[in-house]
């Protein structure tokens, strides 16, 4: 079943999410789509889906125009999509799931549709028990039972977002075989990835995305470098940071190893000194947020050592890390970082250690006014958390900083902000460092990170697979070290 | 104007509430103006129905006050009512053991309800910070738990001499009395506590680090984390302190009404406290006057089955109706906001309209 997307349009308030999408998807074909985090590769795929109604634009299949405005819909056209998270019901059991959208009146047919849920399952050699509880199953094989439930529904164009996180070797390889199986009966696979591996070893066709934007088509073999530039944007020339003395060592991890759901840490060391900045790049989800909210005292880790100034932090609460001077600012800036409902003064009286326990109401809302003018922030004092833009949410939480820290480290500290902002925002951090502060930051803006980083740790799956100066290396290469590739010797 | 909103956002459910309410009195054939008479002539027509009407404010305005405290912080304390009976036995206790001045057994009775009513409510705390027990379901819990007791305590230990009823205990000696003027029931001394409640929760939300922190906690758990807010110690303490102005609630319901411990002592005013506070917006100033209202429809409502023989249940459904068209009301203007903000800004913003019940500690 061939497919063809034109000019699809989708906004969440001013962020074009997709922004004039065009994509054609052969029949019997496997179709990545390649992008970085936030390129809008998952926005386009729930259009797709009957997920999001598209602001404008046409979902053409088979040569007619079709509209899917919820995901029953989609998958009465035979479009199917297995997200990241395979969206099962635990408490449930693995029969219940598959007939769970099951087409028909009130009667559940259950003998019959054991009988075809096993006839799928030994088409693929998926070995699932139809009466198992789905909690007992492996992130693997909730994703076999997505695909089975999807081809039973009469899928014919099969999404996978991201389908590789969290599943094991073996599994993807299991995978990938039955995906090159579906496609050979005709059906179309759109593969949404950004590891350059997997979609180089299953595509024919790849479509790289970026910012809302395709940015092209390309029919493999394709030069991995090639992908890269087209993730990342063609190399820019990056100015160096100023350089700055380090100080001495400040802090120290080793052996740090955290487990979480999806992914471990294990064995990771690193040394910061004073005044350094140190880039964590990686795909989303590879660990250097839980490497950092380890080091924060927001995870507790199950292992290692940390040491600031010498003195061990490890387990102890982030409310006391920021007494001694470490400070964590997240992404979810409304989310994790600012509270709904409280106005930008009540914000600084929050954050002010200071603060006696009788509110001077009166004062704060003066402070406040004025750190609104003195950081540039578009709101007044009384303005609420959630009226403001992203760059003026993320203008607040530097503005309530501790004055003096020892460690700062932010996830995506520019993410989603406009140039002018994302300059605001390094120029206040980087004179952070005259003062000694290491700063460590989580980026998927090689720029960003090449341009302010002393060092850039890559993870991989929750290892840290490469340490390089920021000097030393480029765009393309970080490209491929996120990837999980080492450059081929030149 | 800055007063017209709130105003107006009581006003509407309250005419629609009524509305309503006028619509089934005449579909059961009742003289609908007849009957809105009667509860106004029955709940402050006298000073004997004032009175009646006052007494049934202070318990409502003391389990709305404390209340407040546990909502800001995203708790749905729905225990209140259990907080109320553990206050009313411990205050029993006193009142059934300790002599002393008149002055001296109000503090003692009253000290000994906060300390029953807090502890009861650090009971649900604990098990929602530390045992991950959702606290509505535990609230409901030890309610009936301190309900149990309470009748055990009247047909067991504390029975009255001679015959075992679950009528109540012996009447307390009368120094534990709270002291009334004349033959008004209401006692002066009760209506002052429960004021002072409500003015010092109002300052403590308002005015204090301690308010801003528990409402930081209560809208986004995961943010008062990174402020170095110490959540848990928050939520407990929110616990204890809706818990001690629930258990003084408690106090006043056996010292200076039942003058004996009964089985129901709140005659669930508690429950009550819940949509006072709904209707409120979770805002300490509101709370005077709609308790005053429900507490004038309790009383008043209790006039119309000897009258003109339509069921008291009246004022309940006027209170029901009232809550439900307060939430439709406010669910309309969170709509309405909605998608005002979703229009101008990204990811759709969920607007909060009650405290969200918060998922879990960081």
């Amino acid at each position: 079943m061939s497919l063809e997307l034109r000019d699809i349009h989708k906004h969440f308030g001013p962020v074009r999410a997709n922004d004039g999408i065009n994509l054609t998807v052969e029949a019997g074909t496997m179709h990545g789509l390649l992008g970085e985090n936030g390129a809008g590769k998952s926005t386009l795929m729930k259009v797709l889906s009957g997920f999001h109604a598209p602001d404008s634009g046409e979902i053409i299949l088979d040569g007619t125009q079709i509209r899917a405005s919820s995901p029953q819909d989609a998958i009465g056209h035979g479009i199917g999509m297995l997200h990241q998270d395979p969206l099962v019901f635990l408490p449930f059991s693995v029969i219940d799931n598959f007939l769970m959208q099951s087409p028909g009146g009130l009667r559940l047919n259950r003998r019959s549709a054991r009988r075809q849920f096993e006839e799928v399952c030994e088409r693929f050699q998926f070995s699932l028990d139809p009466s198992a509880s789905t909690r007992s199953l492996t992130v693997g094989e909730r994703q076999q039972l997505e695909i089975a439930r999807l081809l039973w529904l009469g899928a014919r164009v099969l999404i996978l977002d991201e389908p590789t996180t969290g599943i094991s070797a073996p599994q993807r390889v299991k995978l990938f075989a039955t995906l090159r199986a579906l496609a050979e009966e005709g059906m179309s696979v759109i593969f949404v990835s950004h590891k350059l591996e997997e979609v180089e070893e299953l595509c024919q066709r790849v479509t790289v995305m970026r910012q809302g934007k395709v940015v092209g088509h390309a029919e493999m073999p394709t030069p991995a470098s090639q992908l890269v530039e087209m993730m990342f944007g063609a190399p820019v020339q990056v100015e160096a940071a100023q350089p700055i003395e380090l100080g001495d060592s400040l802090l120290r991890v080793k052996d740090l190893s955290v487990k979480e759901r999806l992914l471990s840490i294990e064995a990771l060391s690193v040394d910061v000194r004073a005044g350094e900045v140190i880039g964590l790049a990686g795909l989303g989800g590879s660990g250097q947020n839980t490497f950092m909210r380890a080091v924060a005292g927001l995870v507790s880790p199950a292992g290692g050592e940390i040491n600031l100034d010498g003195k061990q932090i490890a387990g102890l609460p982030y409310r006391d890390l920021l007494d001694v001077g470490i400070q964590y600012l997240p992404a979810g800036r409304l989310e994790e970082g600012l509270v709904q409902g409280l106005s930008i003064t009540e914000h600084f009286v929050l954050s002010n250690p200071d603060t006696p326990f009788f509110v001077d109401w009166d004062t704060a809302a003066e402070h406040a006014a004025t750190a609104v003018t003195a950081n540039f922030i578009k709101g007044r004092a009384d303005s609420n958390a959630e009226e403001l833009s992203g760059g003026n949410m993320q203008r607040l939480l530097l503005a309530m900083l501790r004055p003096r820290l020892r460690l700062l480290m932010m996830e995506h500290p520019t993410r989603g902000l406009d140039i002018e902002s994302a300059n605001w925002v390094w120029s206040q951090l980087l004179k952070r460092r005259e003062d000694g502060t290491a700063i460590i930051f989580a980026s998927v803006d090689l720029d960003e990170l090449l341009r302010y980083s002393n060092r850039i740790l890559v993870f991989f799956s929750g290892k840290v697979i490469s340490e390089v100066n920021a000097s030393d290396t480029d765009v393309e290469e970080l490209g491929f070290l996120i990837g999980g590739k080492v450059r081929e010797n030149q | 104007m800055s007063w017209m909103r709130p105003l107006g956002r009581a006003l509407i459910p309250i005419i629609g509430a009524l509305a309503f309410s006028i619509l089934l009195l005449l579909l059961v054939g009742a003289n609908p103006f007849e009957a809105l008479g009667l509860l106004v002539k029955g709940s402050v027509g006298s000073a004997a129905s004032l009175s009646d009407t006052l007494t049934a404010w202070v318990t409502m305005v003391l389990a709305a006050a404390g209340l407040v405290v546990t909502f800001r912080a995203g708790l749905w304390n729905i225990g209140v009512e259990g907080q109320i009976i553990a206050g009313s036995i411990a205050a029993a206790f006193v009142a059934r053991t300790v002599e002393g001045p008149v002055a001296v057994m109000i503090i003692l009775t009253m000290l000994a309800g906060i300390v029953g009513g807090g502890l009861w409510a650090l009971l649900a705390g604990v098990l929602r910070v530390y045992g991950k027990v959702n606290e509505i379901f535990g609230g409901l819990g030890l309610t009936f738990v301190a309900s149990s007791l309470a009748t055990y305590l009247i047909i067991g230990p504390w029975k009255r001499a001679g015959v075992a009823s679950t009528g109540g205990t012996d009447p307390f000696p009368r120094d534990s009395w709270l002291p009334t003027s004349g033959t008004l029931r209401v006692s002066i001394v009760a209506v002052i506590v429960a004021a002072l409640a409500v003015v010092a929760v109002y300052f403590m939300m308002r005015g204090t680090r301690f308010g801003l922190r528990l409402k930081a906690v209560g809208q986004n758990l995961r943010s008062a984390v990174l402020f170095g807010i110490p959540n848990k110690r928050y939520l407990l303490l929110a616990f204890i302190i809706g818990g001690a102005l629930a258990g003084l609630a408690g106090t006043i319901r056996v010292t200076g009404f039942h003058h004996k411990l009964v089985s129901t002592p709140s005659g669930a005013h508690g429950y009550l406290g819940i949509l006072i506070v709904l209707l409120a917006g979770f805002e300490a100033k509101w709370i005077a006057p709609i308790a005053f209202f429900f507490a004038a429809i309790a009383v008043g409502s209790s006039q119309l089955p000897l009258q003109m023989g339509v069921d008291s249940s009246l004022g309940g459904i006027l209170r029901g109706v009232l809550v439900l068209f307060v939430l439709l009301f406010g669910g309309w203007q969170a709509r309405r906001a909605g998608t005002r903000l979703a229009a101008g800004s990204a990811p759709p913003v969920e607007t909060v309209i009650l405290p969200a019940s918060p998922g879990g500690e960081g």
